[in-house]
């Protein structure tokens, strides 16, 4: 339209008015910044109102109270937090809690939604029925209805933490821990803590070393490969990975585990680590929940691969799990990549429904306990609302310059 | 052209609508109903009952209020809220009155603008603990898992108690209380603490209640009242002077079975007429018909009737009067005089 018009007017007629509107070239550009000016406008509006309302009602907006004592207590901190820590100290705790779960939860969410993905295609009637069955029920139940139902599975299958003390020795326990180091309860998973002593970047250095020397290795036996045609052996890169690290541990005994204490206290295991349940469960809910949309991208990225390249894979003699990873998935991955994204982006704001099981997430803290007790709504909605888009924003670049390493070059 | 109408219509809607909040006295008898935000479930204070009615005694101050302002105990809106969501919906103007055992404190008068009309029930924090687990005092309650209603003051109060007395704990934040009465008996908590008489109600609703304990120690002050926004006194003196009268009824021995004979002729203590507005004009001053409190004591009975009869000893809640026994009684219950 534009072109045919362009090639209309070849000579450059005087600029008037009036063609704002009558002249194709100028109209839709009119039409654009009187859209713009309306929403300046009734942007500028509501936030007239707001503070006009806040000052009705005898508000100010201000962010000093993110500097006052917190005054409450949460489950689960990664950084030092009491609750003599500010407000802001709190709303980080939050931060770094719905990273943990997102990060965690996207991973989970993937490794399952590939696997029921690639199984639903599987030419076994049973295990297609069952993954069909998987992705349907997850896909169509609401996410908050499966966090409940995996939070109160969760509670209900451990045992309590209680059934495992010996309260200082006078006790015996109903139940001992698995190995002496682990203990599923309705409180959540104790398992041993990693304490490090004096020569731990030595033993740091070793493991780092060791991941260098994997891939190095794998790289090594490719390049073979492709020059010479002679297979190495790939199993070295497994030596190379541990082997140092457990020299240099064997050699400093730099770490050392603590085991879960059941003789300390009355009421809980102490020591140890605690994976909470509310962490536990909200992490299923999520990845099971994502993984059912995740499979369905994954098997609509499989079917856009014709079949033409599975046959010439097998004609070329590939087993069938190499076809699946060589030929198949890289070229499915340009279909799976750009869904996947968005998939990632629900994951990551579902994650916001953590309080249905107390689960103390950035909603949580900030949104939830703050905003109650200092009664700033607006102000703690404004900075949620920032940081989820902040981090949507990120998870969104990252992959999409992951999409343009996997996408079709084209030249 | 057709735009500009409709968005200058709109905006002077919405304009109003968001200045609007100075009168709700008039608002409420305008629209014939009481908006009244109660808890979302607490035996006693407030809950559905079989017939899904709300009552309680939180219920009660709002039917009181429905009665003096509407002359109808029914005319009531019951706008069940959470911990987290009654300021909001306080402060938008969903609800013209928070009866929700809240309690008063400083910055929720004062920051959150809030206006409390009196105190219904003069509470304090305690734990509820199962009494298999052999433990007398909540100080030895170190290493718990304690769970704790999210945006309370009790999640506060939790805090300062354990740091004060230097033990640990963890907390399990919880959005109502039905959750929190079943993540406790799940076991996933080894206590549960919140206002002692929601510890009792909770306790009730329990299968076997005599399996758990209050621990005597009462670690917060809790007055709990009802509330209105900052700003309409006319309409934060009405609930106010609702609550009063309900409290002076029980002084003077005003009940709802007496009430209406009480009423009908000027009796001999002066109080008590003014009070049911058969001397002198308080009615008008406040806003009211000169009825209104007999109207507000006809809806349930007076103060010790709606005691009884939610949340007093014969009731499954048991609790006792303690602090909310007349002052005549050695309580705190003083009703200023009404001249």
């Amino acid at each position: 339209m534009a072109s045919i018009s362009d090639h209309d007017t070849p000579k450059r007629r005087g600029f008037h008015p009036g063609m704002l509107l009558s002249d194709t070239r100028y109209r839709g550009l009119t039409f654009q910044f009187i859209a713009l000016i309306a929403i300046i406008c009734i942007a500028s509006w509501l936030g007239w109102n707001l503070m006009r309302n806040f000052a009705a009602a005898g508000l100010n907006f201000s962010y000093g109270f993110l500097d006052n004592p917190a005054n409450y207590d949460i489950n689960q901190t990664l950084i030092d937090y009491t609750s003599r820590s500010s407000h802001l100290r709190a709303a980080i705790v939050g931060v770094i809690n719905t990273l943990l779960v997102a990060i965690a939860g996207c991973i989970l969410a993937t490794l399952i939604g590939v696997s029921a993905g690639v199984m639903r295609l599987s030419k076994n009637w049973i295990v297609a029925r069952l993954m069909s069955v998987y992705v349907e029920a997850f896909r169509n139940v609401p996410v908050l209805i499966w966090i409940l139902i995996i939070g109160t599975v969760v509670t209900l299958s451990g045992g309590a933490p209680r059934d495992f003390l010996t309260r200082g020795g006078s006790v015996e326990p109903d139940r001992g821990l698995f190995l002496g180091s682990f203990a599923f309860t309705n409180r959540g998973l104790y398992a041993p803590a990693v304490e490090v002593g004096p020569g731990w970047p030595i033993v740091l250095g070793a493991l780092v070393a060791g991941i260098v020397g994997f891939f190095l290795w794998r790289s090594h036996v490719k390049r073979t490969l492709f020059n010479s045609g002679k297979l190495l052996p790939v199993w070295p890169s497994w030596v190379i990975l541990i082997a140092p690290v457990v020299i240099a541990e064997l050699a400093l005994g730099s770490i050392s585990f603590i085991r879960p204490d059941v003789a300390a206290n009355n009421f809980n295991i102490q020591g140890g680590t605690l994976i909470g349940k509310p962490f536990i469960a909200l992490w299923l809910a999520l990845s099971v929940y994502t993984g059912a949309f995740i499979a369905e991208n994954v098997r609509a990225g499989i079917l856009s691969v014709s079949t033409g390249q599975t046959e010439a894979a097998a004609a070329l003699g590939l087993r069938p799990r190499r076809i699946m990873n060589l030929v198949v998935l890289p070229q499915a991955l340009r279909v799976i990549v750009p869904p996947l994204i968005s998939q990632y982006l629900n994951l990551t704001k579902n994650s916001s429904l953590a309080i249905a099981v107390g689960y103390a997430d950035i909603t949580a803290t900030l949104g939830g306990i703050t905003l109650n007790q200092t009664g700033r709504a607006i102000e703690c909605v404004l900075l949620l609302m920032l940081f989820y888009l902040v981090i949507s924003l990120t998870i969104s670049g990252v992959m999409n310059i992951y999409n343009a390493s996997v996408a079709l070059k084209e030249r | 052209m057709k735009t500009t109408v409709f968005l200058g219509t709109a905006s002077a809607a919405m304009l109003v609508a968001g200045l609007a909040g100075a009168q709700t006295l008039s608002d409420v008898q305008e629209r014939g109903t009481l908006n009244c935000g109660v808890s979302t479930g607490l035996t006693g204070f407030s809950a559905p009952n079989a017939s899904g009615e709300w009552e309680g005694f939180d219920v009660a101050v709002c039917r009181a209020v429905a009665a003096a302002v509407l002359d109808d105990p029914s005319a009531v809106e019951f706008v069940p809220t959470t911990g987290k969501t009654r300021f909001t919906s306080l402060a938008s103007g969903e609800i013209d009155l928070l009866s929700r055992n809240t309690t008063w404190t400083f910055s929720r008068d004062n920051d959150l603008k809030f206006e409390f009309a009196g105190v219904n029930y003069y509470d304090g924090q305690g734990f509820l603990i199962p009494k298999e687990l052999g433990v007398t005092s909540a100080k030895d309650l170190d290493g718990a898992t304690v769970c704790v209603q999210t945006g309370t003051t009790t999640e506060l109060n939790l805090a300062d108690f354990f740091r004060k007395n230097n033990i640990s704990y963890e907390p399990v934040p919880i959005e109502t209380n039905g959750e929190a009465q079943q993540q406790y008996i799940a076991g996933a908590c080894d206590a549960y603490t919140t206002d002692a008489s929601g510890l009792a109600a909770t306790r009730a609703s329990f299968e076997n209640p005599s399996e758990h304990v209050i621990l005597p120690e009462i670690i917060s002050k809790e007055p709990l009242g009802p509330l209105v926004r900052h700003g309409d006194s006319e309409w934060g003196d009405v609930v106010r002077w609702t609550l009063n009268a309900l409290v002076a009824a029980e002084e003077y021995g005003v009940t709802s079975a007496n009430v209406q004979d009480m009423a009908s002729a000027p009796g001999d203590n002066p109080e008590v007429n003014r009070l049911l507005g058969t001397e002198g004009e308080l009615g008008a001053m406040i806003g009211l018909d000169n009825d209104w409190a007999v109207k507000a004591i006809s809806a349930g009975g007076n103060y010790g009737e709606l005691f009884a009869r939610h949340i007093g000893e014969d009731t499954p809640v048991g609790l006792a009067r303690g602090l909310n026994a007349q002052w005549t009684n050695g309580g705190l219950l003083y009703a200023p005089p009404f001249r």
